[in-house]
């Protein structure tokens, strides 16, 4: 019942924002900063505050019936209150700026992190914030951050919702609100396969697979059959009872690896960009160079956290 | 919402509980003590469990506490509804939604319901201090409000919280004063005016020694008066109200005798006065002296009693013009032994005295009188408002035993004797004396100024007062109620100075009688008259109100609207320092930068030559240096150019 009737209402206002934009104010996504003025701030009271205006019409009605002068300069100094805390939860979203929005990097499928920055001239208590069926109570004291959680699905680039930002400050009797539509996208990654076969490489790059002999002498152990009779060393084990070889560091093949789209035939569109995803996951975590091959653009060797971040983005945009 | 479904935190409890214990506590004097009582005691309780035991109170309890509760106004009221009744339901009400507050949304509902009782609690008590009382205990729900507010900074001392709904209050004031003066009053009631218990003391149709001194010992004001001319002498503020005729042996009652025509009265000049009464639920108006002609909406019934037409339930006005040297009814005719009623087989000794008084006098009416004022004047009789118990011959036991009391045992021993001694006589009660407020030019007249004496008629003359008190204590006439008590007899409050303030101190309550618990549709067109608004009707004073309104919500709105423009706390500080520097001769020149104007005046002040440099270094590393300067940097330069001497050094 109380859902239906939330679904119902929800149905109304987004069929009231479609047919008039212009009076309920619809935002077109906009460039940040933005901030709140009293163009966008929007005031109704709440539940309670049209209780308490019909308590103050039942005072009002008595103080008058029994010609009672100091009940009803009571009742006036309370329905003035109301009054003025209306302004007062104006003057809260009045100004108030959100500044700057950061997000964190994150595969699809992960929630995303949102930090937003609010500033503000002079101290904001209380301000809310409905994002996604979440709400969030803050204060801005000069500036606010504040941490979202976003639930991503796809790859590729995802609008931010439309926020609300309310208050019922200070006796919680009016609400006031306005919608941020900030016209800013994030990138989400495409989700890595789970497991899968590694990247198939060119012939001179397997020849370089094979184990070698290391140069740098890393540490002592013990004989073990089959070991070649010059790598003993022969000094330090006179002075011990077993013999002991020395032990050589067989660096890890760090070939490059050069991934290639076309390369994946026979997989389809995104099972092709998942085990790129995961072979980039892996090549950075080894520490390789990698390069990657896309149709239409191809990103050249390098590693480090930047050129992850451009190998992804380039697999996250992919049409 | 899911912010309202969460537990209160302790603060907002706290706030809540306060809220609920100060419109309690306001309420209380209008509350019997054994509701009042474990109603405080519940909220401390459910208070402690909260805070230290953290446990509920089980939902199971609460149906028969409101079920007992119930009962327990009807059981003393016999309904629910009506003032007295509906306050003391509400109160446990209160007491009981305190008990299930558990969530933000509770503790609202609890605010608002807070806010009616608060105001039920004028409905009984209206004076300035009332008033103010309840508008300070408008803090606590308003705090409480605000406390409710998720993601507020909240302040560490309890006190703070009351500052903001301080704030708000005074910014609501002017627009509260606006509207409380052009909101149209009603010209009837919808519903019945409130019948409030008979608690409140004041004068009483009739006359026993044990309401008397209650009323001796209440100083609250009863009534104020300003006079046209000057006051009379106190020895002739005699303020009547009820006129007694008949006695039981115990008690003097007045008989209100309806359509019949005031007695009539010989009487040169009358003095003109008005009279502001506090509310009595009865419908007496007391009156200097003897009434010409009684007020509009009251009446002059035979003894020259005014006797309203509606019981005075609120303050009431009203401006009568009395004569003190007069002469009443100088033809008794039928009326004569209503005047010398007694009952059968009270007070033999009593009687025998009058009666032999009558055989020594003879005919001469006036020498009975004096034998009888000789009698407390001489006869060893003593005035005290804690006199010994009388017997069934009260006026025996009084003339011939106890010879201590008050007024109202020796105007009733009095009008006994004159009455057994043939002598038409009467009791009169009312007030008598008053403090004269040189301030306001107005006679404050309290309840503890209620004072009985005679009335005895002789051939030739009418109605002559008589004050037997006078004869034994004079001061209870000149001096006034409070001189005249023996000492140690007085409450506390009625002391001295104390007193003495108190009645200074009236002036304020006389104005706030007179400006707003006095306001009403008469006043409300006197006031507008001058802005040339003559119809005073609802839907012209609706329209203005609503205009008013308006009108402060457009000055509101604009005191929100505007907009600072954020200037630049550096160069501001680098302002206030030039403004500095110009008192001390150095002014900045057009297009001079702050490095050569700090460089110059540096040279041309040696003595403030470090500091001056310093500040420029200062004010360079936080304008040019840094993208964003730190708080704490800025603060500094704040400081330091505030600190910074103006006043020259002399050589």
């Amino acid at each position: 019942m109380h859902a239906a009737l939330r679904r119902l209402a929800q149905r109304a206002v987004a069929r009231a924002e479609r047919r008039l934009p212009a009076l309920t104010r619809l935002r077109q996504p906009e460039p940040l900063p933005i901030e709140l003025n009293r163009r966008r701030i929007y005031i109704l009271p709440t539940a309670f505050g049209f209780g308490f205006g019909a308590l103050l019409l039942v005072m009002l009605v008595g103080a008058l019936n029994y010609a009672n002068n100091a009940a009803l300069l009571l009742t006036c100094l309370l329905g003035a209150a109301a009054a003025a805390s209306m302004l007062l939860a104006f003057r809260t979203l009045d100004g108030l700026r959100l500044s700057d929005i950061r997000a964190d990097h994150v595969v699809a499928g992960e929630a995303l992190r949102l930090t937003l920055d609010f500033s503000a001239s002079r101290l904001r208590e209380a301000v809310r914030l409905d994002c996604m069926g979440e709400t969030r109570a803050f204060a801005v004291d000069g500036t606010a951050e504040l941490c979202l959680q976003l639930p991503t699905t796809r790859r590729g680039w995802q609008a931010l919702p439309r926020i609300r930002v309310w208050s019922t400050w200070p006796l919680g009797m009016f609400r006031a609100w306005s919608w941020l539509h900030p016209q800013q996208s994030v990138l989400v990654w495409p989700r890595p396969e789970q497991a899968g076969p590694p990247p198939v490489l060119p012939a001179d790059g397997q020849e370089r697979l094979r184990p070698q002999p290391g140069e740098e002498l890393a540490a002592l152990r013990d004989y073990r059959r089959g070991d070649a009779p010059r790598h003993i060393a022969w000094k330090a084990s006179a002075r011990h009872h077993d013999l002991l070889v020395k032990d050589f560091d067989r660096p890890e093949p760090r070939e490059t690896w050069s991934l290639d789209w076309h390369a994946l035939r026979s997989l389809d569109r995104e099972a092709r960009i998942a085990r790129l995803a995961r072979w980039l996951g892996e090549a950075e975590a080894q520490g390789r160079r990698y390069s990657l091959q896309l149709p239409g653009e191809r990103i050249e060797f390098g590693s480090g956290p930047a050129h992850y971040a451009r190998c992804m983005g380039a697999l996250a945009v992919l049409p | 919402m899911k912010a309202d479904a969460q537990p209160l935190d302790t603060r907002s409890f706290d706030l809540a509980a306060l809220a609920f214990v100060i419109a309690l506590v306001l309420q209380a004097p209008h509350l019997p003590w054994w509701l009042g009582a474990p109603l405080l005691l519940a909220i401390g309780l459910r208070w402690w469990l909260r805070r230290y035991q953290r446990t509920r109170i089980p939902a199971l309890l609460k149906l028969p506490l409101l079920a007992l509760l119930v009962l327990a106004v009807v059981a003393r009221y016999g309904n629910v509804f009506g003032l007295v009744p509906g306050t003391a339901l509400a109160a446990g009400l209160l007491v009981l939604k305190l008990l299930e507050t558990e969530t933000p949304r509770d503790a609202r509902v609890g605010m608002g319901f807070t806010c009616f009782t608060l105001m039920a609690a004028l409905l009984f008590d209206q004076s300035l201090v009332a008033t103010l009382a309840v508008a300070l205990g408008l803090l606590p729900p308003l705090a409480a409000l605000r406390s409710l507010e998720p993601g507020r900074r909240a302040p560490a001392a309890l006190w703070r919280e009351w500052l903001p709904g301080m704030g708000l209050l005074a910014v609501a004031l002017p627009l509260a004063v606006l509207a409380f003066l052009l909101v149209p009053r009603l010209s009837s009631p919808l519903w019945g005016a409130p019948n409030v218990d008979q608690q409140r003391s004041g004068l009483a149709d009739s006359m026993t020694p044990a309401g008397f001194t209650q009323l001796l010992v209440d100083d609250s004001p009863a009534l104020r008066v300003s006079f046209d001319g000057s006051p009379p002498p106190p020895s002739l503020r005699y303020f009547r109200a009820y006129v007694m005729s008949h006695y039981d042996g115990a008690s003097w009652t007045y008989r209100d005798v309806a359509n019949q025509p005031p007695a009539p009265i010989e009487a040169t000049a009358g003095i003109r006065y008005r009279i502001s009464l506090e509310p009595t639920r009865q419908r007496v108006l007391p009156t200097l002296d003897m009434p010409l002609a009684a007020p509009p909406g009251a009446s002059l019934r035979r003894d020259r009693v005014v006797i309203a037409d509606k019981p005075v339930d609120k303050l009431r006005d009203y401006t009568v013009s009395s004569a003190t040297a007069y002469r009443l009814e100088p033809q008794l005719g039928r009326h004569h032994a209503r005047w010398l009623q007694l009952p059968a087989g009270f007070n033999p000794r009593t009687l025998a005295l009058g009666q032999s008084w009558r055989r020594q006098y003879g005919n001469d009416d006036a020498a009975i009188v004096r034998a009888a004022l000789a009698l407390f004047h001489d006869g060893g009789f003593r005035y005290t408002l804690a006199p010994a118990p009388l017997g069934r011959n009260a006026m025996d036991d009084f003339l011939f035993d106890t010879r201590e009391g008050f007024c109202e045992h020796y105007a009733s021993a009095f009008t006994v004797l004159m009455r057994a001694a043939g002598i038409p006589a009467r009791v009169i009660t009312g007030y008598q004396g008053g403090y004269w407020n040189a301030i306001g030019h107005y006679l404050l007249v309290r309840n503890s100024d209620a004072h009985a004496w005679s009335e005895v008629w002789l051939a030739g003359k009418g109605w002559v007062r008589v004050d037997p008190t006078a004869a034994v204590r004079p001061q209870r006439i000149s001096l006034g109620a409070a001189a005249a008590a023996p000492g140690g007899q007085l409450p506390w409050y009625q002391v001295g100075w104390l007193q003495s303030l108190r009645n200074h101190w009236d002036i304020v309550n006389r104005w706030w009688n007179q400006g707003v618990n006095g306001f009403n549709a008469l006043r409300q067109r006197g006031l507008l008259r001058p802005f040339g608004i003559d119809r005073t009707d609802t839907s012209t004073l609706a329209l203005l109100l609503a205009a008013t309104c308006t009108l402060a919500m457009l000055i509101g709105l604009a005191w929100v609207w505007r907009r600072r423009k954020p200037e630049d706390a550096v160069r501001a500080a680098l302002r206030q320092l030039e403004r500095k520097l110009v008192r001390l001769g150095v002014a900045r020149q057009a297009g001079e930068g702050p490095r050569d104007y700090l460089q110059r005046a540096a040279a041309a002040l040696p003595a403030q030559r470090e500091r001056l440099l310093e500040l420029m270094h200062r004010y360079l590393e936080l304008r040019y240096g840094r993208a964003k300067p730190t708080p704490e940097s800025l603060r500094r330069l704040q400081r330091a150019i505030r600190d910074f001497p103006v006043r020259r050094v002399v050589k």
